[in-house]
This record gives structure tokens, sequence and C-alpha cells, in this order.
């Protein structure tokens, strides 16, 4: 997009109205960033963090976690993978080391948090009751040790009861993250909905595997890891449409995007809100890029604000 | 905002030993960057393939810059370094600026200042694709030197086969020992095999190349007492600090206490001291 494409928007934007409310939150624009793909330091060194609409961290967890040896990372066609293992200094280092930093900025900001149990999740998430977060995002894609490693997303009765405690110890407003590696992802949707989720990210990483041929072993250390980029674009919006139709919570809605357009489809789908994620380790200004095709799309077709966007589906 | 990402022009790309390119970028495109293209011995780009099937980015080490111009040396090894070595004379490409923490001069000069002894050596010792990011180290290192002829500046360098860089670097460094691994030119073995028989006496050490070589080289400084400064390589997705895909393990002291500290090779590196490093994977 050239600079006079830029300045167009920016004055045409005067009329539009990109803000979004979720759970009684206003987020000035739709844009986020997908957790594990943003650091306000070195994505703040390529483009204006106030620029987002909200930032969704990396998955903090109520002590460090290690993550997994490397290699973490494995391109595939159209994607890549990724077993980073939700690598993180743990819940109150996260308080007292980077939050005060990310606080510096205006846009909203959503913690996202994991844990091995459902313990693990309420005592990390009772810690940022007394914090200047905005928004909590619980990834339910971790595996549960109690029983036996099944993910908490995977299981419609864990979820729930996940859901269930994890708002009972929180303050604030709670989305739910979805994992799609699972058959029917409207019961898992209508269950965190009835147990008080205030809203759902989806769509988490499909899990996926690349074999190194010439080596005869797994390119990544973990063998596994989780799919994402344009690749998986298809099934998060298919996984978006669906919920739409289930449940009446707000919806984050990701997965490969990559443009402006990509953002708009999530937009019609149902989504209220997106989130970037992998195009931001490609194209690292790719949140303010897709913000600025946003623009200039709602401006070429007459759009005034996001709800018009979503109920143009035909 | 202090990183861009930006349209190079390809000034010239061409092979120069079997399967090892060279390609030299026009990056004006930065100047108005704010760290514009003030690269740092021992700092990466980020090259972004045109073929978009291909996502991430591929991280090349800056060999030598000159200007607004930069060279990088690299080896075909799969498809973004083969559509690399198709890009022609005038061609547009989408790399980053310059990423990570070079080599710490300063801290050497420091280092081997420290004792009165007056004659002192370092030595850059690399391997295979190692060698290109000692060739902007070496210029820098021999410019700090300046008529100074206390110092000595020395490469020793590995090669599978065919060597590549040796006259450029023997313009900045006051010696160049080669060995091939298959015998075609110079010593016949490893470089740590031809630095042991070479047997010179080096204050400092900056080194690049294969991970074994690296902790070999790391295990030997220790036993020495030597510092040494290693760049080392992993697996990336964004390759500016972002994604905590290219994590290694290091030793920090805090509060009096080692601590185990997870750090990216991307932003804290690819340079390490050879002490910090715990190899033992
Ligand atoms: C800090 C750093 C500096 C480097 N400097 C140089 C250099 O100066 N010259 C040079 O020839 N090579 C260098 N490399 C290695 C270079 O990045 C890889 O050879 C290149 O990415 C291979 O891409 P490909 O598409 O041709 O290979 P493919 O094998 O098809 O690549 C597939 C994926 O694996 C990654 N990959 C493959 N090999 C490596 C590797 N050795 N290290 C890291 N990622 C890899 C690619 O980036 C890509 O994401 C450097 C690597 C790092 C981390
Ligand atoms: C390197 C990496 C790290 C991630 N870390 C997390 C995480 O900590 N918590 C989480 O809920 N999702 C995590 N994700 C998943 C993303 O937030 C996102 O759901 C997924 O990548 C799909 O979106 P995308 O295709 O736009 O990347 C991670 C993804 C990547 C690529
Ligand atoms: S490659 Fe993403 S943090 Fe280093």
């Amino acid at each position: 997009m050239s600079k006079q494409d830029l300045n167009l928007d920016v004055s045409k934007h005067r009329n539009l109205d990109l803000r979004v409310s979720i759970a009684g939150i206003t987020l000035e624009n739709p844009i986020t960033t997908a957790s594990g793909t943003f650091s306000a330091k070195e994505s703040g060194a390529f483009y204006d963090i106030d620029e987002l609409g909200a930032i969704i961290t990396k998955g903090v967890s109520i002590a460090p976690w290690e993550g997994n040896p490397t290699p973490r990372i494995a391109e595939t066609y159209g994607g890549m993978l990724n077993s980073v293992g939700l690598q993180n200094p743990g819940i109150d280092s996260f308080i007292k080391e980077e939050l005060p930093y990310l606080r510096t900025f205006g846009p909203r900001i959503v913690v996202n948090v994991v844990g091995k149990s459902i313990g693990e999740y309420c005592s990390a998430v009772e810690k940022l009751n007394d914090t200047e977060v905005d928004m909590l995002e619980i990834n339910i894609s971790c595996p549960n040790i109690k029983e036996g490693g099944i993910s908490f997303g995977a299981d419609e009765k864990l979820a729930a009861e996940l859901t269930r405690e994890v708002r009972k110890y929180s303050k604030k407003p709670i989305l739910m993250k979805l994992t799609p590696n699972v058959s029917d992802i409207t019961e898992i949707a209508r269950a965190v909905e009835a147990e008080g989720a205030d809203g759902i990210s989806l769509i988490n990483t499909l899990l996926g595997m690349k074999i190194d041929i010439h080596n005869k072993r797994t390119v990544l250390w973990n063998k596994t890891g989780g799919l994402s980029g344009p690749a998986i674009k298809p099934v998060a919006v298919r996984m978006v449409y669906q919920v739409r139709r289930s449940v009446c919570i707000p919806i984050i809605g990701l997965g490969g995007i990559m443009t402006g357009e990509d953002a708009v489809e999530f937009l019609m789908a149902g989504a209220d809100a997106v989130s970037i994620g992998t195009a931001a380790l490609i194209d690292p200004t790719a949140p303010v890029r897709i913000k600025s095709e946003l623009i200039g799309f709602m401006n070429r077709y007459g759009y005034q604000n996001l709800q018009q966007i979503r109920e143009s589906m035909l | 905002m202090t990183k861009k990402i930006i349209e190079a022009q390809v000034i010239s790309n061409q092979k120069i030993a079997e399967g090892i390119f060279r390609i030299t970028l026009d990056c004006a495109a930065a100047a108005d960057a704010t760290e514009s293209f003030n690269a740092k011995p021992g700092q990466f780009i980020n090259l972004y393939p045109r073929d978009k099937s291909m996502l991430l980015p591929r991280p090349i080490s800056i060999c030598f810059t000159e200007r607004n111009r930069i060279t990088l040396v690299y080896r075909v090894v799969g498809n973004g370094t083969r559509e690399l070595s198709c890009h022609k004379e005038g061609d547009g490409l989408q790399i980053s600026t310059p990423l990570g923490q070079g080599y710490h001069i300063e801290a050497m000069f420091e280092a081997i200042n420290q004792d009165p002894s007056d004659h002192k050596t370092i030595a850059l010792v690399a391997g295979g694709l190692g060698i290109p990011p000692m060739l902007e180290l070496a210029k820098t290192i021999r410019t700090q030197i300046g008529e100074d002829r206390r110092i000595k500046l020395i490469a020793f360098l590995g090669f599978q086969e065919k060597a590549f860089l040796i006259e450029e670097l023997s313009s900045f460094c006051h010696e160049v020992h080669v060995a091939t691994e298959k015998g075609d030119f110079g010593f016949h073995g490893t470089v740590l095999e031809l630095m042991e028989m070479q047997n010179i006496v080096v204050d400092y050490y900056f080194s690049c190349g294969p991970k074994p070589m690296l902790k070999a080289l790391a295990a030997h400084c220790h036993r020495i007492e030597k510092p040494l400064q290693v760049s080392l390589e992993e697996r990336m997705g964004c390759g500016y600090g972002a994604c905590v895909g290219c994590t290694c393990k290091t030793k920090e002291e805090k509060d009096g206490l080692m601590r185990v500290t997870p750090k990216k090779v991307c932003k804290d590196g690819p340079v390490f001291f050879g002490e910090e490093v715990i190899w033992s994977e």
C-alpha cells in the first residue's frame, strides 16, 4: 500500500467507527495480538503499539515453565509448526517485570493464562485480580496432567469445570480460548458460555508433525507442534461461523489472518475482534498493516462500523 | 521506529564456490530508518522469500558492509536459499534491518588491555558458513587496532572441501590459517586440529560455526582460561524476539547466585560469551 493510500485512509478514518466492546470493555479497534506472537519491546521496534485495539500476552502460568528443547519451529507449506511449550517466567515475574511496561501503552491488556491443573489456572487468575489487567484469555488447549494429559479444551465436561472454577476465582472478564482439535467445537463453546465465560477466542493451533525424510526424524524435538498460519484459515473461519451461530457471547477470531481482507472474512463469519499471530512473525508490522487494509476495505464498500460488516453476510 | 523491513536492491549475486554464493545488496531504503544500516559484526538480517509458500524469514549473517551496501555469503541448502541464488542484478529483495547483538568488541579490548604484557593475539576461529561474519569482524577489529603493532589478529578457518573468503580475510588479518576436512587446500583436518598443531598463544577468541566445534572450543578456552565469544545458530520463527522459538540456555549470575536463564538467540544473541552458554544438550 503506498503512502498516498494510507493518508487517504487516515483522513477518511474520521467518520469510521472501529470500536468494539467485549464484556463491557471498549477496544479502540478490533486488531489484537495473538498470544505468543508479540513482545512489547521487540514488536514496538517496528510499529506504534498504540495502534492496536488490545495486546494479548503470551501464556503465563503460576510457576515458570521451561518449555521444550529446540528445534521448536518448523516451516510447512503455507504454515508453521511451533513447540515452544509455553515457556514463560511465571505470573509473579510477569506482574513485576512485564505488566508495568505494558501499562505504559494505550491498548487494552488481555493476559493469556495457562495451567496444568484447574488449581494452577485458579491460582494464576487470582494473582491478576488486583492488577491493572483488563481481561483474561484462558488457554484451555493445555494438557491436564491429572487426567492423563487430555487437553481441557478437548472435553466438554473438563472445559465446563475449568470455566466454572476460573469464573469463581477471577474478578476480570474471561475469554475462553478454544482448541480446534475437537470433533464438535460448538459443544465446547456452549459449555463454556453456560459456565459464565464472557467471550470466546478461537482458534488455537492445530496439532501437526513434520518429518525430515533425509535425517529420518521429526523436525521438532517435541515431535508434534501446533500448526498456525494461512494454512489453517479456512478451518478457523468455519469454526467462528459455527460458534457464532451457537452462542451469544463475543468472539475473538484468529487463525491465519494475513491481510485486512482476511480479517473482514472473520468479521463476516461473526467475530467481534480478531488477533494477528503468525502474520506478525513473518511481517513484524502486520497488525498495523492489517488495520489500515481493513480501513481501506471499509472505505471502498462504505462500511461505517464493524457491526455493519458482521451483519452483512447474506 | 528503530527497525524496519525494507526493499533492498541486488547489486550482484555470484557463485564463489560449489553451492556457495555471495550477494551484495543496496540498502539505501533503510537510510531513513533510525538505525539505518549501521550493522555490527555478528548481527544478521532476515531475508523474506518471495514465494509465499515459504512463510518464515531466512536469517543470514552480515558478512561485510560498506556504506549502504551489505554483502552476505550463503550456501544453497533448501528452497529459500535456492530462490535467493536466482536473484539477478536490479531485483528487489525484502530484508530486515540488522538484528540481534553482535560481537562485543569493546569487551574484548578491555579484557586484553587489562593485563599490561605487551603483545596480544586475537584469534577468529570459524568453520563453514560460520566464516562469513568473520569478515566484518576482522575489518572492524583491524580498523581499531590501526597501526598498533602489539596486537595481532589471526584467523583459523575450517572448510569441508572448497575454501572461500580467504583473500578477503587476509587483507584484514595478520595471519590466516586454513584447514580442509577433505585435504583439498591447506591443512588436512579440522580447524581445531589445525589450531592445536600451530600452537599459537592466543589471548582472546571469537568464533562462529557448527555447534560441535563451538562446544569443543568453549571447553578448550575454559581449560586454558581464555575468553571466548561464540555466535550460535538456531531454528527461528520471527528472528526478532517475538515468538520464543530460538531459545538457548545460559548461566547468569543474579543476586550472587548462578541461575539458568533462557535467552533468545535472535535477540539476546546470536553472540554469547563462551562461559555463559550451557552446552550440555
Ligand atoms: C543467526 C544465523 C545466521 C546465519 N547465517 C548464515 C550465513 O551467513 N550463511 C548461510 O549460508 N547460512 C546462514 N544461516 C543458516 C541459514 O539461515 C539457513 O541455511 C537457511 O535458513 C536455509 O533456508 P532454506 O529455505 O534454503 O532451507 P530449508 O531447509 O528449506 O529451510 C526450512 C526452514 O528451516 C530453517 N533452517 C534451515 N537450515 C537452518 C539453519 N542452519 N539455521 C537456522 N534455520 C535453518 C529455514 O530458515 C526455514 O525456516 C544462519 C542461521 C542463523 C540462525
Ligand atoms: C510461536 C507461537 C506461540 C504461541 N503461544 C501461545 C500461547 O502462549 N497461548 C495461546 O493461547 N496461544 C498461543 N499460540 C497460538 C496463537 O495465539 C494462535 O491461536 C494461533 O497461532 C493461530 O493464529 P495464527 O494462524 O494467526 O498464528 C502460539 C502460536 C505461535 C505461532
Ligand atoms: S526467532 Fe522468534 S524469538 Fe527468536
